[in-house]
């Protein structure tokens, strides 16, 4: 058959995106295979085997850190998720002006700052106020990640509000709505998506946060990621992988409803 | 002859109670050296039970005044009274006016009955007597069989019956219309023009309209104010404004017309003789209070002139035609150098009669033409 010239084809691109395709995805599908490994090795076959998972869900340190981390990553959620939807309102309604531009930045501030020199300063910071108030909890934990929570949900929140026509909300206060009922009435049902966009990214970025957890954690504080990092420190086991497994399942299944969420715009 | 109007009833010049009354009102953009002053110095009064247009081109103030009246922006002077009542001052979910917007703002999370009941629910009437509205609103724009649809699902005509609905449920004092028609094809415009007459009769309302279309300005209104940059040039009946334009921008805004320089004397009653530029001399109408100078504009419309073959109080050569359907222009470049258009009747059995290069006259009827202020 014969092929009509494509001013966009270039030769030797298939062949690149195949290579990063494979590079991607090969040492994940591995991981993946290699959790159902009936041997205790992860470098050679010894058979088909779900004992891993299921010493896996035996193993109280896993489940105990599992817990902590959604618990963590759903109060940091919500909490950056109101911040964020306050943020995006206040940045979006109203006219430009000066500074503006410097206040998204500021918001957006987690996402400059590299998350190395985040985790040293609270470390400092939140040291201080252990001396201070004898405090130790989760608190801390869940202040760092709705920190760096808040960007992350505040750009779909914003991003559905820039596309929002205001002449709606101008409707409802020429129909006798106050400033409030138009918000509750109006504002909000149009933002939900957004807001619940911003909600599922902000817990999928907290629940896989490493490094400031790491920084920020006090002893008995580890969430599922800090604990794989220790365990991978004593030696692999297929373990690992089988929770390795479970946690991609987790957030490909919430990207998978974030993506259905945001992508229903009547 | 044309003094149709003098009989037509449909306006009645009775001095009526105004609904709203714009005092002296300013509203200026900006600060500094950019400061742009959308309206300047407007005062109007519109009447109770009226169908009142403001009409201009884009960017002439008429939806600044607009929006000023519903409360989305403060004016910077002046003030606005429904009334009798200032409420320049108060927002828009305070004062008892109601806007159809341009593009409808129909809450696409509702259906059609909870957007047509929304303004009633705010007013916190009990849930009873908002039904009851609602079906007399939905019966009123003849959309009782889709008031369970979301607005989405209905089409651009059906959306702008809802908002018309919506906005006419709370029974408001004043109705703002902010160019509703301009996103309709042609068909389902006339359609919804005659829809809005009927609405406004029905419903006893006093209407605002903007457009910038100087025809559904003519056969919608009571009264009309023509605005430019910021200012009312003109207020009156259709007749008034199409007959009778006081300004240029006026004359030539509204409808097509010639421009004529002539000499003025005689000037009195209302009443001048003008001799153009051809050395004839015709009566022309002098708008009121107005005391023109020895030379001035006067404006005849195309359809209030007539070419003839013989002599006239113009002459001049055919340089163009151009044929409507309903009628026929004819160009014609005068003597004296000035553009001349007539408009001609067709009929299916002649054709104009004239062809382009012909030697024409043109005879200026009884009262025809309009002295402006210019």
């Amino acid at each position: 058959m014969a092929r009509s010239f494509a001013i966009k084809h270039q030769p030797g691109f298939s062949a690149i995106a195949a290579t990063c395709f494979v590079v991607l995805y090969l040492p994940i599908i591995v991981l993946v295979v290699y959790a159902f490994n009936a041997a205790t090795s992860t470098s050679e076959w010894g058979g088909f085997s779900l004992k891993w998972f299921q010493s896996a869900s035996q193993n109280s340190q896993v489940i105990d850190a599992t817990l902590r981390s959604f618990q963590i990553g759903a109060i940091a959620a919500i909490l950056a998720t109101i911040f964020a939807t306050m943020a995006a309102l206040a940045t979006t309604r109203t006219a430009p002006y000066r500074g503006l531009t410097f206040k998204y930045a500021a918001i957006n501030q987690p996402l400059m700052v590299p998350e190395i020199v985040t985790g040293v300063a609270l470390l400092i910071f939140f040291s201080r106020i252990k001396i201070f108030t004898g405090y130790s909890g989760l608190g801390y934990l869940i202040a760092a990640h709705t920190a760096f929570c808040i960007p992350f949900a505040y750009l779909p929140i914003r991003a559905r509000l820039e596309n929002m026509d205001l002449t709606l909300e101008r409707a409802a206060a020429d129909l006798y709505a106050t400033p409030w009922q138009t918000f509750r009435r109006i504002t909000l049902p149009l933002l939900w998506p957004g807001i619940l966009a911003g909600l599922m990214l902000a817990f999928v970025i907290s629940l896989d946060d490493v490094v400031i957890t790491e920084f920020v954690k006090s002893g008995g504080q580890d969430t599922l990621p800090t604990y794989m990092l220790g365990q991978i420190r004593r030696g692999i086991t297929p373990e690992i992988n089988a929770i390795s497994t479970v946690f991609l399942l987790l957030s490909v299944a919430i990207v998978t409803l974030f993506f259905f969420i945001s992508r229903k715009r009547d | 002859m044309k003094s149709g109007h003098k009989n037509g009833v449909i306006v009645p010049e009775q001095p009526g109670r105004s609904a709203i009354e714009v005092r002296g009102v300013r509203k200026v953009f900006g600060t500094g050296e950019s400061q742009v002053a959308a309206l300047d110095t407007v005062s109007v009064s519109i009447r109770e039970n009226e169908f009142f247009t403001l009409l201009g081109p884009s960017g002439c103030g008429k939806t600044t005044l607009l929006r000023l009246i519903a409360g989305f922006d403060f004016p910077s002077a002046g003030e606005i009274l429904l009334h009798g009542q200032d409420i320049a001052s108060l927002p828009p979910f305070k004062r008892p006016v109601n806007t159809v917007f341009q593009s409808y703002a129909l809450f696409p999370h509702m259906t059609v009955a909870e957007n047509i009941g929304f303004g009633l629910e705010m007013l916190g009437k009990p849930k009873t007597e908002i039904k009851a509205r609602v079906a007399e609103m939905l019966k009123l724009v003849k959309m009782e069989a889709l008031s369970g649809r979301r607005t989405s699902q209905i089409s651009g005509g059906q959306q702008q019956r809802v908002a018309l609905a919506r906005a006419l449920a709370p029974q408001p004092k004043v109705l703002l219309l902010d160019e509703p028609l301009s996103a309709l094809d042609y068909k389902l415009r006339k359609e919804m023009q005659i829809e809005l007459k009927r609405l406004q009769h029905e419903t006893g309302i006093t209407f605002i309209f903007v457009t910038h279309d100087q025809e559904e300005a003519l056969t919608m209104s009571d009264r009309i104010a023509v605005m430019s940059s910021g200012k009312i040039l003109q207020v009156g009946t259709p007749w008034d404004i199409y007959d009778k334009p006081a300004e240029r921008f006026v004359a030539d805004f509204i409808g097509e017309t010639n421009f004529l320089t002539a000499a003025i004397a005689n000037i009195g009653n209302g009443k001048a003789r003008a001799t153009l530029k051809s050395g004839a001399t015709i009566d022309a109408t002098v708008a009121e209070g107005f005391q023109p100078k020895d030379n001035a504009t006067v404006v005849v419309r195309p359809e209030h002139a007539k070419l003839t073959s013989g002599k006239g109080e113009l002459s001049g050569m055919v340089e163009n035609i151009v044929y409507f359907g309903t009628d026929t222009h004819i160009h014609v470049q005068l003597d004296s150098g000035e553009a001349f258009t007539v408009r001609q009747q067709n009929t299916r059995s002649a054709g104009c009669g004239f062809e382009r290069g012909d030697k024409v006259g043109i005879s200026i009827g009884n009262d025809a033409a309009q002295v402006l202020r210019d």
